[in-house]
Order: C-alpha cells, then sequence, then structure tokens
C-alpha cells in the first residue's frame, strides 16, 4: 500500500517535471501569444489587486497591534516600526500574497483548464491550428511568475501602511517618523531576496494550476479535484520554496 | 495484351485514388486491454458523406480522432489528401487540418469568448493577411448560413443546446475544409432540432462541396445526411452500403440499427 502511494507520488513529481521542461520548451518558441498573455496578467493581477491588498493591509494591522504589548514589556515600543517592517517585508507580505494567489488563481486556473479539457475545448483548439500549449499553459505561467512579484511589493507597501495606522491606535509616531524607521532598517537583504522568491512562488502556483488544470479527467468530477488539488499542491510548494529561500539567504549571509 | 489490361487496372486505381479524400487501411488502436479498433479499414470519396454507425463505445469517435490527428494510432495508416497524418510533425499537421473540419459531440465553444471571437479564433490563426473587415464579413457569412447572425456578441452560455450546435457549425465551416468530421452531431437534441441541424448539413455540405463523415446512432440523421454507410463493430468495419441496402439486410447484428 505504502509502495504504491509512493509509485504514485513519484509518477506525478516526474510528469510535473516534464510539463515544467515542456513549458521551457514552448514558452521560448515562437510564434509568441502576446494579446493571450497581456489578457491572462490582467485577469491575474489586476483582478486579484484588491483581495491581496485588503488581506495585506489587515495583516500589517494585526501584527502591529499584536507585537506591540510584547515590546512594550521590555521599554522597546519605539522599535515598533522596525521590527514589524523587517517581518513584513521579509516574510508575512510575500508569503500571504502567495497563499491568497494559490487559492484564487491556482484553483481558477485548474477549474478553468479543467472543464476546457472535459467539454473538448483544448482539442478544439489543437484542430483549429493552434497550439494549446502555448496559448493556454505558457502565457498563463507567465502571468503568474510576473504579476506575483508586483502583487508582493504592493502587499509589502499596504502591509507597512497597515503598521502604520496600528503604531498609531495606542501611541503616536508621525508619518516620516514611521516611514524613517522602516526605511532605516530595511537593507538590500531584506528587500531583493523577499522579492526574488515571489518570482519562483508564482512559477509554482502557475505551473500546479495548469498542470492539474490540462491534465483533469473524470468529467465534472475531475474538474473539482483538479481545482482543488492545485490550490493544496502549491501552497505546500510555496511553504517549500520560502524554506529553501531562507536557507539560501541565510547561506549568503544576507540575514 | 496482358501489359494492356494491367496497365488499364494501374489507371483505374490512380483515378480511384484521386476520388478518395480520406484512405484509412488496417488501422489499430488499444487503450490498456480494450482493442477499439482492429484492422480498420475504410476509404471516403470526395463530395461523399458517409457514416460510421456502431455502437456507444465501438471505437467512432476514437477514428475520426486518429484521423485529424488528437489520437495517434498503434498500427495502421491514414491518408488524408495524400498526407500520411501519423507520419506528420506539429507544422504539418497544422497546415493539413485548415483542410479539415471537426465538429466535436460537445460543441467545445470557447466559454470565455463570444460568440464573434470564436468564429475569428480559427481565422486570425490561419488567415492572418485578412483584414478586419473581411475577418467581419466572414464571421457574419458562417453565422447568416446557420440562421444566428443576431447571436454575433452573445457568449456561448446564453444560447440554446441547438443554437450552440449551429455555432459550433459555423466555425467549423469558416476555414471553407475540404473535409468535415462530424461526432455525433445530434446527440442530446430535440427531434425537431435534430432534424434541422441534419438538414443544415445536407445543405452546406452541397453549398461548399465538402466530404464529411458522420458518426452518429440517430437513424434519422443517418438516413437524412447519408450518402453511404459503414458499420463499425467490433473494432473492424463489419459492413458497407446505402441506407436502403443495409436497412433490408438480414445480417442480426445490422438489423438491430434500423429496427
Amino acid at each position: 500500500m505504502k509502495s504504491k502511494t509512493l509509485q504514485i507520488f513519484l509518477s506525478e513529481t516526474g510528469d510535473i517535471g516534464r510539463f515544467t521542461y515542456r513549458f521551457f520548451v514552448e514558452a521560448f518558441k515562437p510564434r509568441y501569444e502576446f494579446s493571450e498573455l497581456l489578457r491572462q496578467c490582467f485577469y491575474i493581477g489586476y483582478k486579484s489587486l484588491p483581495l491581496v491588498a485588503i488581506t495585506a493591509f489587515i495583516m500589517g494591522l494585526v501584527i502591529t497591534i499584536q507585537s506591540r504589548p510584547t515590546l512594550v514589556e521590555f521599554g522597546a515600543e519605539g522599535w515598533l516600526p522596525k521590527m514589524v517592517s523587517v517581518s513584513l517585508v521579509r516574510e508575512i507580505a510575500p508569503v500571504i500574497t502567495a497563499l491568497i494567489c494559490a487559492g484564487k488563481i491556482g484553483s481558477g486556473i485548474g477549474a478553468e483548464l479543467g472543464s476546457m479539457k472535459v467539454t473538448e475545448q483544448i482539442d478544439a483548439m489543437e484542430v483549429s491550428g493552434t497550439n494549446p500549449f502555448k496559448y493556454l499553459i505558457a502565457t498563463r505561467v507567465m502571468a503568474t511568475t510576473l504579476m506575483i512579484p508586483i502583487l508582493g511589493i504592493l502587499a509589502d507597501a499596504v502591509s507597512l501602511y497597515g503598521g502604520y495606522l496600528g503604531t498609531n491606535i495606542h501611541g503616536v509616531v508621525s508619518w516620516n517618523l514611521y516611514w524613517n524607521q522602516v526605511f532605516d532598517t530595511l537593507t538590500f537583504g531584506d528587500v531583493v531576496p523577499s522579492i526574488l522568491k515571489t518570482f519562483f512562488f508564482g512559477f509554482a502556483i502557475g505551473i500546479i494550476g495548469c498542470y492539474k488544470g490540462y491534465n483533469s479527467n473524470k468529467g465534472t468530477e475531475g474538474v473539482g479535484r483538479s481545482a482543488n488539488s492545485a490550490v493544496v499542491i502549491s501552497s505546500l510548494l510555496v511553504f517549500i520554496l520560502d524554506l529553501l529561500a531562507v536557507q539560501i539567504t541565510d547561506l549568503m549571509r544576507l540575514t | 495484351m496482358i501489359t494492356e489490361a494491367k496497365s488499364i487496372v494501374k489507371a483505374e486505381l490512380n483515378s480511384e485514388k484521386i476520388g478518395e479524400s480520406i484512405v484509412v487501411k488496417n488501422l489499430y488502436k488499444s487503450f490498456g486491454n480494450n482493442h477499439v479498433l482492429k484492422n480498420f479499414t475504410m476509404h471516403l470519396k470526395t463530395g461523399e458523406n458517409l457514416v460510421v454507425l456502431g455502437k456507444s463505445g465501438s471505437g467512432k469517435s476514437v477514428l475520426i480522432k486518429c484521423i485529424i490527428g488528437l489520437i495517434k494510432p498503434d498500427a495502421g495508416s491514414i491518408n488524408v489528401l495524400g498526407k500520411s497524418i501519423p507520419d506528420l510533425n506539429n507544422n504539418e499537421l497544422d497546415e493539413i487540418r485548415v483542410k479539415i473540419g471537426f465538429l466535436f459531440q460537445s460543441n467545445a465553444l470557447y466559454d470565455s469568448m463570444t460568440v464573434r471571437e470564436n468564429l475569428e479564433f480559427p481565422l486570425r490563426r490561419h488567415k492572418i493577411n485578412l483584414t478586419k473587415k473581411e475577418v467581419e464579413d466572414l464571421v457574419m457569412e458562417a453565422l447568416t448560413n446557420v440562421g444566428l447572425a443576431h447571436t454575433v456578441d452573445m457568449r456561448p452560455s446564453e444560447l440554446s443546446g441547438g443554437m450552440r450546435k449551429r455555432i459550433a457549425l459555423a466555425r467549423t465551416l469558416i476555414l471553407k475544409p475540404d473535409i468535415i468530421l462530424y461526432d455525433e452531431p445530434t446527440t442530446g437534441l430535440d427531434p425537431i432540432t435534430a432534424k434541422e441541424i441534419s438538414n443544415l448539413m445536407r445543405e452546406l455540405a452541397k453549398k461548399y462541396k465538402t466530404s464529411s463523415i458522420i458518426i452518429s446512432h440517430d437513424m434519422n440523421c443517418v438516413k437524412a445526411v447519408s450518402d453511404r454507410i459503414i458499420m463499425l463493430i467490433d473494432g473492424v468495419c463489419y459492413s458497407d452500403g446505402t441506407y436502403e441496402q443495409l436497412k433490408q439486410s438480414n445480417d442480426e447484428k445490422i438489423k438491430t440499427f434500423f429496427e
């Protein structure tokens, strides 16, 4: 029983590897589907913006409010903007953005491609002389890889603004003082690795959503399963990639 | 004398070959232990409407998917308009697919696009030199042919089953293909709409001088559209003839379809 599970796991990992390889082969070969890429960037980036912004704002506010009592206890209340900015920019904003996108975009791609597969729309595309992998997969994976870092930067900014409001609920910190402290604290080693890892988060969310949708079967039940497993696997991958990113940053002494 | 006779036979064979749009020989396809096609052989003459009749799961859809290159056969040859389909690379397949229309059982209209965008999609891929006005004219011509010009800005989800089938037919015909493959065109439609679709298929085949393979087990549709019928039973071409010929057959397996 265990060996069968392991076999399924290894076989699926191999299939995802082949799917990723095919993405690299197809994505950089002409003909390029620019209009579809732009359309996907609009749906993936612009349409996810409000959700990411609201979540990031709440996270910034909540982290600040919850960190305050501990710092007050040690007489280090003045360190609140510094501490909050590092934790938000390095970890919370990129990971929360990726998880929100894994839920919203990963499931959307999985369900959309899955339903296209079971209703023969992907076959129809192929018989009309369009490479469905290039048109549907390459564009979506590129769009998630490009848009999630932009959403992550936006989430950084909005969560820091939430942190500013959180700081001012019980204390008084001027707008200038707050942002001076934030920018004095943040270094190259905080900002760049955190942005870089969001590219990998975006790629993982796109490739898993597309893989699950494109290989969907068993009718409408399969569509639901594709969407569900796209979210589960891409969320798990976000945490694994985050762990790897932290280790690499630590090894490079950027922490 | 013998040489002369041989050359006459050869010339006849050549002329017959010229008149054949599709030739399938000794085709095999299995899915695991399920042997769907076993040494299947058939041909489609140019300008002919050929119906492939058989039970559900007998491999009819697999056959036309092999013909258009969506499924690779295990063995055998498929020759479409002089090209051997299993030997073509992706670019060559795309070229030959422009000459073949495929009407899917589920219509396969793109849900995220309007009717106009659905019809424009193949045009933008294959007729890239067309102006905006020419594309618009072709779209409207295709929609007028199926009597649904007013639906141009609607989405597939806003249309009835019969309307979706007509739009799918319009999309299939927009590149003016030489051959059309129909996968159960009247399945899931009420008898009146099914009759309308059958008549439309017949009219459009005459208008555009297309050859067609029609997969169906709707006998009213079969009667209305077929010039010739082949029966796919147990993975082989079991019988071949016109509707009237097969209807008069005493073979039990054939009789079941016509009762």
